[in-house]
């Protein structure tokens, strides 16, 4: 069962991206402690995001044409898995690289395309996504935020909520209901492209419980967008939404949220000397399962590059990757604190609070574990 | 690859029935089927061509050794492949009939599995490999085949030296490509059951909380199934990191699906004459043997904290396939 996830391994000319990669990463990193590090998926800079752009290793998956690499989706394991382990700031083209930016390739227009994709090569145009709405989380038919045809184009009305990102962006892709009513379920949803300068968008930070601020909510008051807002087909929103979840789930991002405290934990161990079977032990779980999933991964990856949509396999991906992510803080913070006698520096331990802190959002973003065993039980033929 | 894996699948499927499994673990195994085996040629697979092998890559092995676990194999079939590839290695014959594998010092009662069948023993001691005869009354044979083995040094055939340790690894691989074939049988198994078996009016698999568990025992199977493939993607016999992965993961994955395999069908799942206790069985016996899961861990971890770099630039150097 589900033999379509074989190993593979990253092509040499993929494998020869990683040092360039690496020297920008640890240029960017050089000066930040482990906590900050540690945030990577949610450390903004622009900077380094066009710096990336300039090396060419942003956009690594779209056509040469439209400014990109014209590279598979290998090039952008490597980058990724580069940029995470050093805990590099990823959020300001995160999202537009990874799903804005095939989104617009695989169903925008030509002049969308020409527009936008190059401008996201560069590094100059960030994006977010939004889908989530106050009673619509994994539950995505339900949603409600309306876009109406109007003379000129859309009007959007209504609201998102745990937009990551949208104070800093340029843009959202936006699933909207343009027909019909939350009764017809995945009818009659759109994706639409907002420009978050348009009049009517009001974007409030949600502070969260690290004191950091990263999730937005976002109303729309009698917004109105111009016709070519509309990407790909009108009321085909939910199919081009479920494509685009693979992109996202199934990439190393889905193992690495915690290795900069693994990493951290790992550099004590050794520091202080502390070598008993115990500990060997609990380092060996975490090596044995992070080069699995790893595997599992590039084995999606490998999916991906063949064309495919491995929806069911990345779901699997992501829920085992998940898990590891979110038991590394519970184990290591058992670790530690099981020797209260041994000095801690307080970068190692705030590094430890930070990760453990926002554990809980690893198993949410991008579909939450239920939703996925769900998608799971379908690929076993149960549902 | 798929090329010799197709004609090895139905071979095994017809030499190793339910019935021929229950009847090897009665202690009637078929002298026919092995000798079937034999003549096919697989039992040299891993032996290079000019050594008259198939030189079959270690790679391409682990696929063989899946369905070996698949079908819940009594005889040590993968045991006596890497006996005679270590055997040719080493320049030498190999006896024919099964040959179980061990590590473990000379007149020491040792559990080895696959004993209560082999008629030799491939036995890894300080550096060298020695093959000895399994004593004609191996003490404790039990259903999972396996038998309390003791080896005399004096009696024994020196075969030559071994990378330290490199029995036990291959051994470590092989279990984990038992384990997660076991494993593949047993969620099409068990997601089959929950998909016909009725209760409170409909297929108990349209029960979310049911479909939740059957999801998680994919994802340990196809764990398990990755990490064999790490054990398999180097050097023959493996490096350390790579034998531990595989046997780790594994191991940790036998117990939870065996669990989960159980809990969906219920009572009958328990009873001698349903077959899912030929695989259940088998995963817990292979998850101890040759090491379980804190044995691999605490030897990938010692070499983990003795590497100066990160945790992904470790498993991508020690553990990348090849």
């Amino acid at each position: 069962m589900f033999d379509t996830l074989e190993p593979s391994s990253l092509p040499p000319e993929d494998e020869a991206l990683r040092s360039r990669v690496r020297a920008l990463a640890a240029a960017a990193t050089a000066a930040r402690p482990a906590d900050v590090r540690a945030r990577s998926w949610q450390g903004f800079d622009a900077d380094f995001s066009r710096k990336l752009g300039a090396a060419g290793l942003l956009g690594l998956t779209l056509p040469k044409a439209y400014g990109g690499g014209e590279r598979g989706p290998f090039a952008r394991f490597v980058v990724v898995e580069e940029l995470l382990s050093a805990g590099a700031p990823v959020a300001a083209h995160w999202i537009a690289d990874r799903q804005s930016a095939p989104l617009i390739l695989n169903y925008g227009t030509e002049a969308q395309r020409q527009f936008y994709l190059p401008r996201i090569c560069r590094g100059e145009l960030f994006f977010c996504i939004g889908m989530s709405e106050p009673g619509s989380g994994s539950d995505l038919a339900s949603v409600r935020t309306r876009a109406e045809r109007t003379a000129g184009g859309w009007r959007v009305n209504g609201q998102k909520i745990w937009t990551t990102g949208a104070m800093h962006c340029d843009y959202m892709i936006a699933l909207l209901r343009t027909s019909g009513s939350a009764e017809d379920r995945h009818a009659g949803l759109s994706q639409l492209i907002i420009d978050l300068k348009a009049p009517g968008i009001t974007i409030r930070p949600i502070v969260d419980l690290t004191g950091d601020a990263h999730f937005c909510e976002i109303f729309f008051e009698d917004v109105d967008l111009p016709a070519d807002a509309l990407i790909g087909a009108e009321g085909e929103g939910w199919k081009q939404v479920t494509a685009e979840l693979a992109f996202e789930r199934s990439g190393p991002e889905r193992i690495y949220s915690s290795v900069v405290l693994l990493d951290a934990w790992a550099r004590h161990l050794q520091h202080i000397g502390r070598d008993d079977p115990a500990v060997r032990a609990l380092v060996g779980d975490f090596t044995a399962r992070l080069a699995t999933l790893r595997a599992m991964s590039i084995a999606c990856t490998a999916r991906l590059a063949a064309g495919e949509s491995p929806v069911v396999e990345a779901s699997l991906v992501k829920d085992l990757g998940t898990a590891f992510e979110q038991h590394l803080p519970v184990a290591i913070g058992d670790d530690l604190a099981a020797h209260p006698d041994e000095p801690v520096s307080d970068e190692l331990y705030r590094t430890l609070t930070y990760v453990t802190h926002v554990a809980p959002s690893f198993s949410l973003r991008g579909g939450t574990r239920e939703i996925l065993r769900g998608i799971i039980a379908r690929g076993m033929g149960l549902r | 690859m798929t090329d010799f894996l197709d004609p090895f699948e139905r071979m095994i499927a017809a030499l190793f029935s339910p019935a021929a499994v229950r009847a090897a673990e009665r202690g009637e195994p078929d002298d026919r089927a092995w000798s079937e085996l034999a003549a096919s040629g697989f039992l040299d697979a891993l032996v290079p061509e000019d050594a008259g092998g198939a030189g079959v890559s270690f790679a391409d092995i682990v696929p063989l050794w899946l369905v070996l676990g698949r079908h819940a194999v009594p005889c040590p079939v993968g045991e006596t492949m890497i006996a005679r590839a270590l055997l040719a290695q080493a320049g030498r014959a190999a006896p024919d009939g099964p040959i179980a594998i061990a590590a473990q010092a000379p007149g020491a009662a040792g559990r080895v599995i696959g004993a209560a069948l082999g008629r030799h023993l491939l036995v890894e001691w300080e550096g060298n490999l020695y093959l000895a005869a399994v004593p004609g009354e191996a003490d404790g044979g039990d259903r999972e085949l396996a038998a309390s083995v003791r080896w005399d040094s004096e009696a024994a055939t020196p075969v030559g030296p071994i990378v330290p340790g490199g029995l036990r690894r291959a051994a470590a691989v092989l279990r984990a490509a038992l384990i997660a074939g076991a494993a593949d049988r047993l969620t099409t198994m068990t997601a089959g059951y929950a998909n016909v078996r009725i209760q409170f009016g409909k297929p108990i698999g349209k029960q979310q909380a049911l479909q939740q568990q059957l999801a998680v025992m994919a994802e340990d199977m196809v764990a398990a199934r990755i990490a064999a493939h790490i054990g398999g993607a180097g050097s023959f016999p493996p490096a350390l990191a790579a034998a531990a992965t595989a046997k780790s993961v594994a191991s940790g994955a036998a117990a939870r699906v065996a669990a989960i395999a159980h809990a969906v069908h219920g009572a009958i799942g328990i009873s001698e004459e349903y077959d899912l206790q030929l695989y259940t069985r088998r995963l817990q016996a292979w998850r101890l043997a040759d090491g379980s899961e804190s044995y691999w861990n605490r030897l990938l971890g010692a070499e983990r904290l003795a590497a100066p770099s990160g945790s992904v630039d470790f498993v991508r150097t020690a553990l990348a396939p090849a």
